[in-house]
């Protein structure tokens, strides 16, 4: 009944009319980056954060929980038309919405990937609204060594399931850590890893200049190499008898709509796993479990359902470890992690009870951007494909125009603009070797919560590491945590003897 | 392929040794009723750097990289996409100081949509004076953030008594 009133509150929220414009607005925007290929929600949500701080938190995190939402929806549109996924977290869809549109079924496909992350998203939000406060709740006897164990466990999900080379990894981790360390020490207050004597080190690497620098400039010089700007879009021709036909022919794919939503929504909730792999396992579940699987790659609808469904679930599964334990779930929210942070918030189990009104604000706005996605999705069809045709050779430029200003903007410092191309050059060099990035900025955002936590844990400790063992809620994540870390080297092991 | 690994690995070494360095300007020991030292931190996390770029050189040598096969890093198209990406962004930033934002934005639209892309003029200059104006406005007037101008500044003084 509690949730019930929370959530009636929430809603009051969400409707206030510039919450709703906000709400509007960003999936509109979400949904054309989406679109865009090569650019996702994160991408999308790393560029439009600094342009945030007009409005208040709350307003701002819907706004940005509304751009990760039409992202999600609008991955598909590029992956279907252009047979190039949106985002990472459409690759799955590819393999049979293409298929598909080659063989003019492109309306059925869109309106298929539309309808299930619609199913996704409002499935989970229900599953995030009925987990979250008993989570928030377990989550407040939490202390320092509780938190040190978690933000190891995010990293550890990262080695364990991130699926990348693990020195790699790894080492994406530790310099992302490392970053956050830079400017002035979080206990004696000492200028700290101040180069050449910059003064812009002082104020630490804002981890949007990293987000930006990766997701934007990074992913841009990535996409003008893979792409050079030369696609092909699919022929669309949608009419209402065909849009109502599409929509009886969805019956067929409503158990994997609800197996790829509700396998989404758990994979969602793990730190290192999120939307991708999550859309690719409900694409593997649902070729099994069909009678045809030899159909599937070949442009069966419910190879489009399953990913999209998942993808959109998973999006609201990473929510809720952002929200209850201050842990992102995803890249994008480790961004809005950030953000909140900017915004004044402390994120985590406190949120829940000190700041009521912005999180049941937030998960009643996640409710209405699924629906206003699916609306507006269905409404502008068109208007994507038309956006898909605008050469790169003008999008590239306004995006590049877009990350320079959007880095200087949070400090208003020409440093964080230089350190903005510097990380997005490295980034995108690094990345042609497989360094995966993500880590990077999770390991900037959390670095200065788990430096904290480690300082406090051993000076509570007397520098005794056995503080993490001693106590039971530390103690069972730390050996989750080591489960995962040494996972890689078990299946290393267990495959040689197979061997 | 495989040579950009060792490189790109001797390199990031090279970096995670300059940090550790510099992150023992501060104690990287254990302080008595202080706990860790501020440097402790970020030199025991660059350390890990090292190790990892350590793992990755020694990999190298064992031959771990061969799957590359013979692909190069990058060939000469996608290195020409590259530097001009890079480059023109470096120039843009750097102009910055000059001519400030207002004029590097347009600039760079005028590289990228005609002399790369080959666009028309027409549609080049509206977009070269357009997105300046909303740039304008969207920042300095409804964010009021004000962005460099450099020495266009005093051109825009009537312009901040109007709507400032």
């Amino acid at each position: 009944m509690e949730i019930i009133n929370h959530l009636f509150d929430g809603f009051l929220i969400a409707f206030e009319p510039l919450n709703l414009i906000l709400i509007v607005v960003g999936v509109t925007v979400g949904l054309f980056i989406g679109a865009m290929p090569g650019l996702g929600s994160v991408n999308g949500v790393a560029i439009l954060l600094p342009m945030t701080f007009l409005v208040p938190p709350t307003s701002a995190v819907i706004f940005l929980g509304a751009i990760y939402y039409g992202a999600m929806y609008g991955g598909a549109i590029s992956s279907i038309m252009l047979g190039i996924p949106g985002a990472s977290t459409a690759v799955a869809t590819t393999f049979d919405g293409r298929p598909m549109a080659r063989s003019g079924q492109a309306d059925a496909a869109l309106i298929a990937a539309a309808t299930a992350s619609f199913v996704g998203g409002t499935l989970s939000v229900v599953l995030f609204t009925m987990f979250a406060p008993p989570l928030a709740k377990v989550a407040l006897a939490f202390g320092s060594p509780e938190e040190f164990a978690l933000m190891l466990l995010a990293f550890a999900t990262f080695i364990g399931l991130g699926g990348d080379d693990i020195p790699k990894t790894f080492f994406s981790i530790f310099i992302g850590l490392v970053l956050s360390a830079v400017g002035l020490d979080i206990v004696s207050g000492e200028p700290r890893l101040i180069f050449f004597d910059i003064p812009g080190f002082f104020h630490g690497v804002n981890f949007l200049v990293l987000a930006i620098g990766i997701y934007g400039i990074g992913e841009i010089l990535w996409t003008l190499e893979t792409n050079k700007g030369e696609v092909e879009v699919s022929r669309l021709d949608l009419t209402f008898k065909k849009f109502v036909a599409n929509m009886i022919r969805l019956k067929e794919t409503i158990v994997t709509m609800l197996m790829g939503s509700f396998l989404g929504f758990f994979v969602g909730i793990l730190p290192a796993a999120g939307a991708t792999p999550g859309s690719l396992m409900a694409y593997g579940v649902a070729k099994t479990m069909d009678r045809n699987p030899e159909t599937f790659g070949k442009g069966n609808i419910k190879g489009v359902a399953a990913p999209e469904s998942a993808n959109n679930a998973a999006s609201t599964g990473s929510m809720l470890p952002m929200l209850t334990l201050g842990i992102p779930g995803s890249p994008t929210t480790a961004i809005l992690l950030g953000g909140m942070v900017i915004w004044g918030l402390e994120p985590g189990p406190r949120l829940f009870t000190d700041q009521t009104e912005f999180v049941w604000g937030l998960i009643a706005s996640l409710y209405a951007a699924n629906l206003l996605s699916l609306l507006v999705n269905l409404a502008f069809i068109p208007a994507f494909i038309w956006v898909l045709r605008i050469p790169f050779t003008i999008l590239a430029p306004i995006i590049f125009i877009l990350c320079i200003v959007g880095g200087y903007a949070p400090t208003q410092d020409m440093h964080d603009v230089w350190l903005m191309l510097l990380f997005g050059v490295v980034g995108y060099l690094m990345r042609k070797l497989d360094y995966p990035m993500a880590p990077t900025v999770l390991a900037i955002v959390l670095g200065p919560l788990a430096e904290t936590s480690l300082r406090q844990s051993l000076l509570i400790s007397h520098g005794s590491a056995a503080i993490f063992v001693e106590r039971p809620i530390a103690a069972a994540i730390m050996a989750c945590a080591l489960i995962l870390l040494f996972l890689p080297l078990l299946k290393f092991f267990v495959g040689k003897r197979k061997k | 392929m495989r040579k950009a690994e060792l490189i790109m690995a001797i390199a990031m070494g090279i970096a995670s040794a300059g940090l550790m360095w510099k992150s023992a300007e501060l104690p990287i020991g254990w302080i008595p009723r202080e706990g860790p030292g501020g440097g402790a931190f970020p030199f025991w996390l660059s350390a890990g750097m090292l190790i990892c770029c350590i793992w990755i050189i020694v990999r190298w040598f064992r031959g771990y990289f061969r799957f590359h096969g013979e692909t190069p890093y990058m060939d000469r198209e996608t290195l020409l996409v590259f530097l001009t990406g890079a480059l023109s962004l470096t120039v843009m930033v750097g102009s910055i100081y000059l001519i400030g934002v207002y004029g590097a934005v347009p600039l760079l639209l005028i590289f990228y949509m005609r002399f790369i892309g080959r666009h028309p003029w027409s549609l080049t200059a509206t977009l070269a004076v357009v997105f300046p104006i909303v740039t304008f406005f969207f920042f300095e007037i409804i964010l009021t953030i004000t962005l460099p101008k450099g020495l266009t500044e005093p051109l825009f003084y009537p312009l901040y008594d109007i709507f400032l």
